[in-house]
């Protein structure tokens, strides 16, 4: 009907003189203007908020690995500890333990420490060269646990107590229990930081969004001119930083990733931080495995849908005071 | 098509701007809306086009009562009213035919169905050879007629122009003013809003004529 019209009032126009030419345009361009000012600041917030996330949960990830290995270790030994007792012969009453400790079920390797080993382990303290002969110092035995099966620990536990004086078995549990722990406290604090940045990215991109409409106000005046319904702007400005946050979020991602691939690559490059050397010999090799990537990953598409979430709030309170 | 009955509006607290209106714009029709600057011509231009709510009175548009329509409704009611401003407001970042294409695009249609459409219209305004280019480089001619364009485009029943012709030189005006009388002709109601006397001379038509906030009708 349109075009019937405009073809009977073109054919009295003056200015009608050439046939319509054909234009060769795939897709429509974007209603919100990219690029602009409002638009670059809020990618370098969002980068940098998925920056200090991806960091507070590969740190988790790292500690936690660490804790964990760290837990199986301590439970694959278990000590006996030989106070000497007088009347009775400490190096038979080792041998005993020794013997017993072999012949539980579970037990893989049993080592008594020497004399001389036990001199060496206090060294760190007593310095070198002292006499210990005379000190009623207990010796050790290390019991290193079978990968596989039950450990009868109570039963090596009932045949210490009957059969050698002065005996008792250490099962690193007080200890496991400290480090199940600090693995969770750790664990809990990155989810924390993690709560704060995601708090922080929802407000600054409220913020920014609040600014980017204001912005293009024209836009959405234009929009209202030509009969768009609200939800038609809020879509065209959700898609416009859906794609700032996609931006951002992966920049921000990679950054981490990055960093943590650096710090896995060249370990004396964490040394020269500060407690760096420190940390690597509590953690081992600063190194994410891929169960760390993936969370980077996931944080980065949650701070991207973050972002999007929120300039829809934001668009949609704000379309209200335009009009 | 548009009835005003008893119209009154004021901004805010301030005085009454436009008084016990009534009046009605026919279908097919063609009208001068004037008076002199500061009368309420842009003001009744909005209420027209249902960016204001009167204080009072009752606006009919298309047999359905204004004050009536929720937000959505109230779109698309627009897209029956062409609106024509004289600051243009096109997109400076969209090409000619981009901001000529919105109003169908807001209808979600495919920009591959649309473009014989509008390329026809850009031909029929004489901006053939402008279609690629973006508002900031063309002459204000130009974008009245980019603007006047995107008006028709998406099948207005109503057209209301704002001083279409206030920012050209008068040899312009006339080539403009000859084009609302096309549109005019083909079927269209036209409403012009200006206070240029020279051009309201060049076609004999209806002209409401508003002075001190109150319209006064010279048929």
């Amino acid at each position: 009907m349109n075009g019937t019209r405009v073809a009977r009032a073109r054919s009295k126009s003056r200015s009608a003189t050439a046939a319509p030419a054909e234009p060769s345009r795939r897709r429509a361009p974007s209603i919100v203007p990219r690029g602009t000012v409002a638009g670059n600041s809020l990618v370098a917030v969002v980068a940098i908020m998925t920056f200090l996330a991806g960091i507070a949960v590969g740190a988790v990830d790292i500690v936690r690995n660490a804790a964990a290995e760290w837990h199986a270790d301590v439970l694959r030994e278990v000590t006996i500890q030989v106070r000497p007792v007088a009347g009775r012969e400490l190096d038979a009453e080792m041998g005993k333990a020794a013997a017993i400790a072999r012949a539980t079920r579970g037990v893989a390797d049993v080592h008594a420490y020497s004399r001389e080993e036990a001199a060496r382990l206090l060294e760190p303290w007593l310095g070198a060269g002292v006499d210990l002969a005379g000190l009623p110092l207990p010796r050790l035995v290390i019991v290193r646990l079978a990968d596989q099966g039950e450990p009868d620990l109570a039963g090596l536990r009932r045949a210490l107590a009957e059969q050698v004086a002065g005996a008792s078995l250490d099962d690193h549990r007080g200890w496991a229990r400290r480090l199940a722990t600090l693995s969770d406290v750790v664990a809990t604090i990155g989810v924390g930081v993690l709560a704060l940045v995601l708090l922080a990215t929802v407000l600054s991109v409220s913020f920014a969004t609040r600014g980017a409409v204001a912005a293009n106000r024209a836009v959405v005046e234009v929009l209202h001119l030509v009969g768009a319904r609200e939800a038609f702007i809020a879509g065209a400005f959700q898609r416009h930083f859906l794609m700032v946050g996609l931006k951002g979020a992966v920049l921000g991602g990679i950054a981490a990733a990055l960093l943590f691939l650096l710090a896995g690559a060249a370990p004396d490059l964490v040394a020269v931080i500060p407690g760096g050397s420190d940390a690597a010999l509590l953690l081992g090799r600063v190194m994410l495995d891929r169960s760390g990537y993936a969370a980077i990953a996931g944080v980065g598409l949650l701070v991207a849908i973050v972002t999007a979430i929120a300039s829809r709030r934001t668009v949609a309170q704000t379309l209200r005071t335009i009009d | 098509m548009v009835r005003f009955e008893n119209v009154g509006l004021r901004y805010g607290t301030g005085p009454e701007v436009l008084k016990d209106l009534t009046f009605g714009i026919e279908p097919k029709s063609f009208q001068f809306l004037t008076g002199p600057s500061g009368a309420g011509k842009t003001s009744l231009l909005k209420l027209l086009f249902l960016s204001l709510r009167p204080s009072r009175g009752l606006i009919n548009l298309f047999d359905h009562d204004a004050s009536r329509l929720v937000p959505d409704e109230i779109a698309v009611f627009r897209r029956r009213i062409g609106i024509v401003f004289q600051d243009f407001r096109l997109l400076d970042h969209l090409t000619t035919f981009e901001n000529v294409a919105l109003p169908l695009r807001v209808l979600g249609r495919d920009a591959a169905s649309y473009q014989a459409e509008v390329a026809e219209i850009l031909q029929w305004v004489g901006l053939g050879e402008r279609m690629d280019a973006r508002p900031p480089v063309l002459s204000g001619g130009e974008k009245q007629r980019a603007a006047i364009a995107r008006a028709l485009i998406g099948l207005a029943a109503l057209v209301l122009a704002d001083e279409p012709t206030g920012s050209v030189d008068p040899s312009l005006a006339r080539r403009l003013l000859r084009l609302f009388v096309e549109l005019h002709r083909s079927g269209t109601a036209v409403v012009i809003a200006t206070h240029d006397i020279a051009l309201m001379d060049q076609y004999d038509a209806r002209r409401l004529v508003l002075h001190d906030g109150r319209l006064f009708l010279d048929e």
